[in-house]
């Protein structure tokens, strides 16, 4: 039938293109289709941590005072423009002028009060308040001009506005987010069809440039295998952080398809409860290190796609010091650790989160540990028994997990954090990296913390995970890079 | 004696004449052989890792290619079917062991209250889907290969017990077991004496068809990741392992596929043989 059809086009094609000459080429496509893997449990990314939230909406629904740029670099949002005091407290934020809300209210410097005062709230739902904890007040000046008032000096105030979890909403609309997104972004909300996809589509309103599509669709597709064939079909346009790396060179063999590169912030480690014996003893823990070889598990299990790191900081950061020599692999020194530490007949248990790199990574390193007399206990579990037994109830010894919040080594700082590290010296550099505005001063704090955590052999630290992403090939302008979760549609354009 | 001797060699005779059941039966024999074999040799360890030489098509040095990690597909395959064997048989055994009791103590009790407990209770077993009760057992438990021969144990229990108190109950009519009752013996006893040895055809009979529909199942819960745990390896496990290499790789596949495929056909071919040379109107007929 459809062939019988494609060729009856064809023919008449054929027949007008000698009637009328060359027929008109076909214009440009406005919509695309973008695959992911999670479906976000909800849409409000002030609510929920799930990256999946703004994967969907960041940049394009939402907007903050600040935002991330392709390359991580923090761009004006709707700040126009800030002036920071000079003892660094105070911050005057000029807004954008013209800004509306999707529901046509207009954008003022109440909006940002109010969303900023609703984040650092007590009883705020936000799931980074973190970000929020140095604010001390926030003043409208004038409806486009803004004053915060921090309580001391935090040199990452304008990287922490730009994060998902600090985009302005209107406090008409701010409690409905969840099911239906209200932002001043680019693109609208359009429908959510639950466990399939959401729409967004174009806001004609928009203040800034506007955007060439005029609809993007968002596909909820978790198995790679589906994802593989929905991208085969044509069903998706573009598939921006691809699940199964295996498949990738059967893209990049195809002209119809465009394989992207880039890197991810998400620091892969092995983590090792550090207060359960044996693992409280750090030659234990160094010994788990050298029995590590990063290459095998970059080559087995992400088909040779990632960058091996030596500490818990993303490579692509001007700060990031390579600290893999430190914890190369070393089955010997390994052996002897073991041995020095008295630790013989050792079963640990290893807990492994679906996401392939985990599972495959985590049967290779089970393997290698199994060459320096390490046996694991290898059990699968899924993310919401992950999040209960590992994350929450700290029962394990080892697991398998990329962290792919954008700077996080601060978690090291934390005290009740999963893997139980939490030591003071450390702490000490984390307050002082706080404190510190300097840039300078800054990377020499950022680069202590990165050689802290090595050097105590926290966790094993594996590999950067790759952002490995599939587009058509005529589907220009997503990013390389994931600085931070998101899939920015708003440079996104179909090349004629 | 002698005649005992003949009759043995009379259902031999039978046995091979019967090409189903041959075949079934050479089928089912390799992958015996294959599992026991494993045990004290295979052509590599099959959980050393050689990433190396990942994903090599099938050659003389790898017989079944390797797999992802550059395991050797072949010894794999051969360990696998050690641990799909050790989980049907026990399982089926956990089935034989709690059902047919259920079941005879049920046609004993015929019509009584108890009678019916023991058979709706089965009946709700029975009905309840079988992945799930595992999923649950494993949410409780954990995933591993113990828990799979619980759950495949439970859903074997209704059938037994069905099968037992259904071939029970019609014999309980009869003459013989009427003058076993004459005779003073309990209902206990008689079950064990007279009606168990009169069924064990029927329950080898369904034994057979068990063990392979229990294979079917350790493959269907190590698929979805919820019977024996890596680095041992299982025919399901690697079938998923190949799923997304599908098209890269297919021998990943292929491989436990077709032990799988092969496995059940065989065990149901030996099983039809041996409903065949049990029953005696078959047999006269022959």
């Amino acid at each position: 039938m459809t062939r019988t059809s494609i060729a009856a086009a064809a023919v008449s094609i054929l027949a007008l293109g000698l009637a009328f000459g060359p027929a008109p080429a076909l214009a440009a496509r406005t919509d695309a289709s973008i695959g992911m893997q999670l479906e976000p449990p909800n849409l409000d990314p002030t609510g929920g941590a799930a990256a999946a939230i703004d994967e969907v909406v960041y940049a394009n629904v939402f907007e903050g005072l600040t935002r991330f740029g392709a390359d991580g670099s923090i761009l004006p949002a709707l700040a126009e423009s800030w002036e920071i005091s000079e003892d660094g407290l105070t911050y005057t934020f000029k807004l954008r002028s013209g800004a509306k809300f999707h529901d046509g209210s207009a954008f003022d410097a109440e909006d940002v009060k109010f969303s900023l005062n609703r984040a650092r709230a007590d009883d705020s739902t936000n799931a980074q308040k973190a970000l929020f904890a140095d604010i001390a007040s926030v003043e409208v000046v004038d409806p486009a001009t803004v004053k915060v008032t921090l309580s001391k000096p935090n040199g990452s105030f304008l990287f922490n506005m730009a994060w998902g979890d600090a985009v302005i909403v209107a406090p008409e609309t701010a409690a409905d987010n969840a099911a239906k997104p209200v932002g001043t972004g680019p693109f609208a909300f359009g429908e959510w069809v639950k466990g399939d996809r959401v729409d967004l589509v174009r806001n004609p309103d928009y203040w800034g440039e506007p955007v060439k599509l005029e609809k993007v669709t968002f596909k909820f597709i978790s198995d790679p295998t589906a994802a593989f064939a929905a991208m085969m079909a044509g069903d998706l346009d573009a598939y921006p952080a691809f699940p199964a790396p295996e498949n990738l060179t059967q893209f990049e063999a195809d002209p119809r398809f465009a394989v992207i590169i880039g890197s991810s912030e998400g620091e892969t480690i092995l983590a090792m409860n550090n207060k359960k014996p044996p693992l409280d003893d750090i030659r234990v823990r160094q010994a788990i290190t050298h029995a590590i070889d990063r290459q095998a598990i970059i080559d087995g299990a992400l088909f040779g796609y990632g960058t091996p790191i030596g500490t818990h900081f993303a490579p692509h950061n001007p700060a990031y010091v390579d600290l893999t020599a430190q914890s190369a692999y070393d089955p010997e020194k390994s052996k002897a650790l073991l041995a020095e530490a008295g630790v013989s007949d050792l079963t640990l248990s290893l807990k492994l989160p679906p996401p392939s790199y985990a599972r495959r990574g985590g049967e290779i390193i089970a393997a290698q540990l199994r060459e320096v007399g390490i046996n694991t206990e290898i059990t699968n579990v899924e993310w919401a028994q992950w999040l209960e037994d590992v994350f929450k109830g700290k029962n394990f010894d080892l697991t398998v997990i990329s962290h792919t919040e954008p700077m996080d080594i601060g978690i090291y700082a934390r005290d009740d954090y999963y893997f139980q590290y939490a030591d003071p010296d450390f702490k000490k550099i984390m307050d002082d990296l706080a404190n510190a505005t300097d840039p300078a001063k800054r990377t020499e704090l950022m680069q202590a913390a990165q050689k802290k955590i090595a050097d105590d052999y926290v966790n094993a630290y594996l590999f950067q995970l790759p952002r490995t992403g599939v587009t058509n090939v005529k589907l220009k302008g997503l990013w390389p890079n994931s600085p931070t979760q998101a899939n920015d549609m708003t440079g996104v354009y179909w090349e004629e | 004696m002698s005649g005992a001797g003949s009759t043995e060699r009379t259902f031999l005779r039978m046995a091979l004449g019967h090409p189903a059941f041959v075949i079934g039966f050479v089928l089912s024999a390799v992958f015996v052989a294959l599992a026991l074999i494993s045990f004290v040799w295979t052509p590599f360890d099959p959980t050393r890792l050689s990433i190396a030489t990942k994903l090599q098509t099938p050659s003389l040095h790898h017989w079944f290619g390797t797999d992802h990690f550059g395991r050797d597909m072949f010894s794999m395959i051969m360990v696998g079917a050690r641990v799909s064997i050790a989980v049907a048989f026990i399982a089926v055994g956990i089935g034989m062991i709690v059902g047919v009791p259920l079941g005879l103590y049920a046609a004993a009790r015929r019509g009584s209250f108890i009678d019916e407990i023991i058979m709706r209770g089965n009946d709700l077993v029975f009905a309840f889907p079988s992945l799930l009760l595992a999923i649950m057992i494993t949410a409780v438990f954990g995933p591993g290969a113990v828990n799979a021969i619980i759950a495949i144990g439970i859903f074997n229990v209704p059938v037994f017990a069905r099968l037992s108190r259904g071939a029970a109950l019609s014999l309980w009519t009869r003459d013989f077991i009427l003058a076993a009752r004459v005779a003073g013996k309990g209902a206990a006893r008689i079950s064990a004496e007279h009606i168990l040895p009169n069924i064990a055809n029927l329950l080898i009979v369904q034994g057979t068809i068990q063990f392979s529909l229990a294979i079917l199942a350790e493959a269907a819960l190590a698929y979805v990741g919820l019977g024996a745990q890596p680095p041992l390896p299982s025919w399901g496990r690697m079938l998923a392992d190949a799923q997304t290499l599908i098209s890269l790789a297919p021998h990943m596949a292929l491989f436990p596929g077709f032990a799988i495929i092969i496995t059940v056909l065989g065990l149901n071919l030996m099983g039809d043989g041996l409903r065949d040379l049990f029953d005696p109107k078959l047999r006269r007929e022959r």
